[in-house]
């Protein structure tokens, strides 16, 4: 299957190890995962590299308990949308945490994890978690 | 004389776990069934188009358009298959109100089919989840009922939907199942079994998500005058519409609503020029609970935000003002992926007729079909209405 190959994950890496994604110049939107097209303005678009910081808080989440083979060693675990500051939200798991203190609006930040070993002879996938700020900081 | 397009055949095999048959032999029964209740005779069939998945994954075989033509001994005809993840099956319907439509076919046999249970469930869902955004979703561990998931624990946060509200659509869904002889489950389940059974992805549990089920369905459809000829009882498509939304759910500006759903269900009702209170009977797209509560809403039944309470005062239930999903919807009756759209349809269809015997919606004359794919990046709406 196409997740066991390298090139897969590889031509991701700089967006899901760094949260790069983008910003459109003409409209001033940012865009996480990164778009190839600015949605708003297509043809007239300007899209550029931006890094995000990484920071933003909870906007719904999930309690996985049956899952994939290669997730099922992580289970039970916490599936989130996260809202960044700069605004995109995306999908990542929650860590750190008692899966029961999780909450709608809880600030997290992200945090470079396995994602998942994809059977015996597929590659390790590393990229973003996000934990609670509070937990590692002590501030929000 | 008009261009409305009619269906004048339906057929189903029947759904659930069918170990004992595989895609082809279930694809058969369902069409031969639809051929022989139009009473049309093969030859007069212009064309096929099939509503299907995935069965490459679920069953190694693709090519489904040749396939149905070659098992159903239908010989040269032009014959395709449509894929729309979940809403695959309304888009063969789609399609083949198109091309009658356009005049280029005049009678089109029209098949919905998955066969899922020939891989293990982890395999299945596995399949299901690429109808979201893999690379951003499904890849970080987001499996398709923790998105609905997401999408039910906001809604209880906005709006103050409850577990049990969830729970009751499938108490009203397995009811009316009871008496869906197509059924992959006909009975009852009471709201304390389905409150206690196991999470999946709190807070979705097993008895909130469809099943996975093996089955097919068909429809012959054709021009005015094809329909004059073999059929008494024409059901016409009165609408057909269509919409899309972002792939993956967490680029929505609201995770709360189908977008798609509210336009293309408000464009179907001005094509058919109809208001949602002339709609006596639904089939709404419940691969979740929560899918038939945002529904509701978004079909216009009742404000955002009242669709939990809507099955809670029995509005959508079999006697209810809006009855939705008479068959027992993709939770019951079972969600072959792929046959669901065109199960959906001749569940309406039947009801029109007037043949649903104990589930029957009296007196029946327009009813709506709305078909979903992923977490509603696709929405596909038929409005059907008695001549």
């Amino acid at each position: 299957m196409a997740e066991k190959g390298v090139a897969g994950v590889w031509r991701k890496i700089r967006a899901i190890y760094n949260i790069q994604g983008n910003q459109c110049k003409t409209c001033g939107n940012y865009y996480f995962p990164p778009r190839l097209v600015c949605p708003t303005c297509r043809r007239k678009g300007q899209l550029e590299i931006h890094k995000f910081k990484g920071l933003g808080k909870i906007y719904s989440f999930a309690i996985v308990r049956q899952a994939p083979d290669h997730f099922k060693r992580q289970m039970p675990y916490v599936i989130a949308q996260v809202e960044l500051d700069e605004g995109p939200r995306l999908t990542a798991q929650i860590v750190n945490v008692d899966v029961d203190k999780v909450e709608i609006g809880m600030r997290v930040r992200a945090c470079f994890r396995k994602i998942s070993e994809q059977g015996h002879e597929g590659i390790i996938v590393y990229g973003y978690k996000f934990e609670p700020t509070m937990e590692v900081t002590g501030h929000d | 004389m008009g261009n409305r397009v009619a269906i004048i055949g339906v057929g189903m095999s029947k759904f659930g776990e069918l170990w004992e048959k595989n895609l082809r032999e279930i694809t058969l029964e369902a069409g031969m069934m639809a051929i022989f209740d139009s009473q049309i005779s093969g030859k007069d069939i212009d064309a096929i188009c099939v509503g299907n998945m995935s069965a490459g994954r679920f069953t190694g075989q693709e090519h489904l358009g040749a396939l149905a033509a070659d098992v159903g001994g239908l010989g040269n005809l032009p014959a395709y298959s449509v894929e729309a993840a979940c809403a695959s099956g309304g888009a063969a319907v789609r399609q083949a109100y198109m091309s009658i439509k356009s005049g280029e076919h005049d009678a089109m046999l029209v098949f919905g089919c998955e066969k899922m249970s020939d891989v293990n469930q982890t395999e299945a869902m596995n399949t299901i989840s690429v109808a979201s955004d893999w690379e951003w979703e499904g890849l970080f561990g987001a499996t398709f009922p923790a998105l609905f998931g997401m999408m039910a624990r906001r809604h209880m946060m906005e709006y103050g939907t409850t577990e049990e509200q969830l729970s009751l659509v499938t108490v009203k869904n397995h009811a009316n199942a009871a008496h869906n002889p197509f059924a992959q489950f006909q009975r009852p389940v009471p709201l304390k079994v389905v409150m206690g059974s196991g999470l999946l992805a709190d807070p979705i549990r097993i008895l909130h998500s469809s099943p996975v089920t093996d089955g097919a369905a068909a429809l012959v459809m054709c021009n005015e005058d094809v329909a004059k000829k073999y059929s008494d009882t024409p059901i016409y498509i009165d609408a057909s519409t269509q919409g899309s939304d972002t792939l993956a759910l967490h680029d929505r500006e609201s995770i709360t609503e189908m977008k798609a759903v509210k336009i293309s269900a408000r464009q179907a009702l001005e094509k058919a020029k109809l208001s949602i209170n002339d709609i006596d009977v639904f089939e709404l797209h419940d691969s979740f609970t929560i899918s038939e509560i945002m529904l509701t809403e978004d079909v216009g039944i009742v404000e955002k935000g009242q669709g939990g309470k809507a099955v809670e005062e029995g509005l959508t239930e079999l006697g209810g003002k809006f009855p939705v999903n008479p068959s027992g919807g993709l939770k019951a009756r079972g969600h072959p992926v792929g046959a669901t759209g065109v199960a959906q349809v001749v569940e309406i269809a039947l009801q029109l007729r007037g043949e649903c015997e104990k589930r029957q919606v009296d007196g029946a004359e327009k009813g709506m079909a709305v078909n979903t794919g992923g977490t509603g990046a696709t929405s596909i709406v038929h409005i059907l209405g008695r001549d």
